[in-house]
């Protein structure tokens, strides 16, 4: 059980949108993780570099973020088979839908994409469904 | 330069996550859990997110080039096709199982110990799954 935190959750949010603007308008590029990631080592040498750099920004967020306060709890609560078993369904998943929570829930639907629009819903409807089979069923 | 400017954007979006409750699984799992004790917190962060990305592609839109002089990579794909809906649906799955999403999983990298290392070295083997039966020709 968690508490529910509108405000804390908005400014994140709009940190969110803040950085895909940086990426959008200074780099050309969809901040979607599941593509930056995911195309890492195919993608060309020159094409390699800003992809590294935003990982790694990634990375170290909760670094910096502990200097000023308590970093919040990351509560699992998943057996490790069923972690890897997500794992792979998330890492084929976003690779095969051409992305995630990011690039089609925040890129596709700020750019008002039918697209993005269709996996979003289906991947939020598909995490709702198997919550509720795991929880209640 | 644009290396520098990714890192920062890396670090916002990090920073974003953390700050609205995304790098914990189980208030991701309170959000999708609606028959549950649900918490909606994780809406705010889509609202949030988008009212500040709907204005950074409306003027990215008009532009062919970056403020970096790099060219402008909006998608082109308007395709609703198989591979899109079971993409989605794959990931949908995984998501609800675990609660992360790639971005929430990398950015807990450092921090989540053991279970975050054997979810992100899956997922990472499931992108890598995807390239090569892609190669393939498979997919």
């Amino acid at each position: 059980m968690t508490t529910f935190t509108p405000l804390p959750s908005l400014i994140g949010g709009l940190l969110i949108g803040f950085s895909t603007l940086l990426m959008i308008l200074w780099l050309g590029k969809i901040a979607g993780v599941s593509g930056i990631v995911g195309q890492l080592w195919s993608a060309a040498a020159g094409d390699r570099a800003w992809r590294l750099a935003f990982i790694s920004g990634l990375m170290l967020a909760p670094l910096l973020y502990v200097c000023w306060a308590p970093l919040p709890a990351v509560q699992i609560a998943t057996s490790t088979p069923m972690l890897v078993v997500a794992g792979l369904l998330v890492g084929f998943g976003t690779r095969l839908g051409s992305g995630c929570t990011s690039g089609h829930g925040v890129c596709g639907l700020s750019r008002l994409s039918l697209r993005s629009l269709v996996a979003t819903l289906t991947f939020m409807a598909t995490a709702i469904l198997v919550v509720w089979l795991l929880r209640h069923a | 330069m644009s290396s520098v400017i990714a890192l920062l954007a890396g670090v916002i979006f990090g920073l974003g996550l953390i700050i609205g409750g995304m790098t914990n699984p189980a208030k991701v799992l309170a959000f999708l859990d609606i028959a549950g004790d649900w918490d909606p917190s994780l809406a705010f962060v889509m609202m949030g997110a988008i009212a500040v990305g709907f204005f950074a592609f409306r003027v990215a839109r008009r532009q062919a080039i970056s403020r970096l002089g790099l060219p402008m990579q909006l998608p082109a794909t308007t395709l609703i096709d198989r591979k899109l809906v079971l993409g989605a649906i794959l990931f949908g799955a995984g998501w609800g199982i675990a609660g992360f999403c790639p971005g929430p999983a990398v950015a807990s990298i450092l921090i989540g110990g053991r279970e975050v290392w054997i979810f992100v070295a899956s997922m990472l083997a499931g992108m890598g799954l995807y390239t090569w039966a892609a190669r393939r020709g498979w997919l």
